[in-house]
């Protein structure tokens, strides 16, 4: 597969809301493949809790009946990019379940792009998003599919929590739809900590911080649900999470 | 030494006066009730004594186990021995009830400089207040109040109460949506829980009937944001008769 040699801008779609000065010293993103074939299935983890900046661009193709699991946790770069781009076969099955966490000046993206090339083919993508400071958290999702692949049924969740005025989130959810019998949704929402729940919590005796922390440890629990690793990957967000309200307030 | 002492209270909520003056005293050992009408400042008492963000105290001071409790911050007050028992219990997706109810009370310990509880301990603690309420232990494995009908909310408020052990508990219309086997199950557990010489309730109710179970010492009736009478448990009875508009004019 070949590498874009040429660094992007923010013009480019996919790298509008991109730390194009911290891709510049990553670029060329070498494109890392994953291929899982007909009938096999497979859960992998991209786990980026070092402070370096990072960016990282999975192509995934999955054969027929295929399965994969994928878990993604972005908690501590200053920059980081994680960009999927996954091809389904007929029957294949795509999970992907991320979470992204954020404080100080950082800058965190997913990009997603699911394409459904084969008939009745399920994909899943939930993300979650907590910022921080005057962090940015962007999630770009397309999903596409193939005149011909009928059946699809693709699903997207895609939800962030700022915790404080100051950060900034980004969500584009992009719908292409060429076939027929298609089952598609998405949910998108941007909102902030319940004050009605974090004040019950505090009556009871928690602090500030924690009441935040097990707040958002709930929200960002659906990413993670019943993936392989599922308890290793809650503490790495949790311990993260413990940092972001502490500076958070 | 009085354990509350409510002096002069007055207190706003989105700039309208709510409390204009508000005189209470309680100490160690009593049972006392605020019956009222609605609109009368019966929740906004419990809420400006818990702290909730948004009830602004404009007047007036509070004095609880000797301190100044408007100084205070809710989680603070919890740890002082303040239990305010909601009158909508609030429901917090992907908490569960054990996680939640065991970090409150080891922050309200560590707040007080003792040891926190062990997994066991609590377990133990846990089963035992569950037991006293009638209530299943797998009920507290659930997330907080998701799918609890109003009884099983208000009883799992009390099962809160007897785990966090506080020395004033004020219950913000306890009795309101439970049927009268709850209501039973629920006053035998105040008393309990806080029958005892160290100990005081401050109940909040319109009705009569919680306080046939949970026999108060005191019973006064606030009207238009103050108190306008006070009497023993025969007030309520006359209340009950006579209506508020009768008796408080």
């Amino acid at each position: 597969m070949s590498v874009d040699l040429a660094l992007p801008t923010r013009k480019d779609e996919d790298f509008r809301y991109s730390d194009i000065e911290a891709l510049a010293t990553l670029w060329p993103v070498q494109r890392e493949q994953i291929v899982i074939a007909d009938g096999c299935e497979d859960a992998r983890q991209i786990v980026e809790t070092g402070e370096g900046a990072v960016a990282r661009h999975l192509v995934i193709t999955l054969g027929k009946g295929a399965k994969l699991d994928l878990r993604v946790l972005t908690a501590g770069p200053v920059y980081g990019r994680i960009a999927i781009d996954v091809t389904l076969a007929e029957g294949a099955d795509f999970t992907l379940g991320a979470a992204q966490l954020a404080t100080g000046s950082e800058t965190l993206e997913i990009v997603t792009d699911v394409n459904h090339a084969g008939p009745d083919a399920t994909s899943a993508q939930v993300v979650r998003t907590v910022l921080a400071g005057h962090s940015t958290g962007t999630y770009l999702g397309r999903i596409a599919v193939a005149r011909g692949a009928d059946g699809t049924d693709a699903e997207q969740s895609v939800r962030a929590m700022l915790l404080d005025r100051t950060a900034t989130a980004n969500a584009r959810p992009e719908l292409e739809i060429f076939a027929d019998d298609v089952k598609a949704a998405h949910g998108c929402a941007v909102g902030e900590l319940d004050a009605q729940g974090l004040f019950y919590l505090m009556s009871r005796g928690l602090t500030p911080p924690q009441a935040k922390r097990l707040m958002l440890q709930a929200f960002i629990a659906e990413a993670f649900t019943g993936a392989p690793g599922e308890e290793a990957l809650s503490e790495a967000a949790l311990s993260r999470l413990g940092q972001l309200v502490e500076t958070g307030l | 030494m009085t354990m509350l002492k409510i002096d002069n209270l007055q207190a706003s909520v989105a700039d309208k006066p709510i409390l204009k003056g508000l005189s209470l005293e309680i100490n160690p050992g009593e049972v006392h009730a605020i019956m009222g009408p609605n609109g009368a400042g019966k929740s906004t008492t419990g809420y400006v004594l818990g702290g909730r963000p948004g009830y602004e105290v404009t007047g007036g001071t509070v004095e609880f186990m000797g301190q100044d409790l408007l100084e205070l911050e809710p989680h603070e007050r919890a740890a002082l021995g303040l239990f305010l028992g909601f009158q909508y219990p609030v429901e917090i997706p992907g908490v569960s009830f054990v996680q939640f109810l065991r970090e409150a009370a080891n922050a309200q310990r560590k707040g007080r400089g003792e040891e926190p509880y062990s997994g066991g301990e609590f377990l133990k603690l846990a089963k035992e207040k569950a037991g006293l309420l009638k209530m299943d232990m797998e009920m507290l494995k659930r997330p907080v109040n998701v799918g609890f009908s109003g009884g099983e909310k208000k009883r799992a408020e009390m099962v809160q109460m007897g785990i966090l052990d506080p020395k004033l508990a004020i219950l913000d219309e306890t009795d309101s949506g439970l049927d009268i086997d709850a209501l039973r199950i629920c006053g035998e557990g105040i008393n309990s829980i806080m029958r005892a010489p160290d100990k005081a309730v401050l109940l909040i109710t319109h009705y009569q009937r919680l306080l046939d179970y949970v026999k108060p010492d005191f019973v006064h009736v606030l009207a238009g944001g103050r108190i306008v009478k006070s009497g023993g448990p025969e007030l309520a009875l006359q209340l009950e008769e006579e209506g508020y508009e009768a008796v408080a004019a």
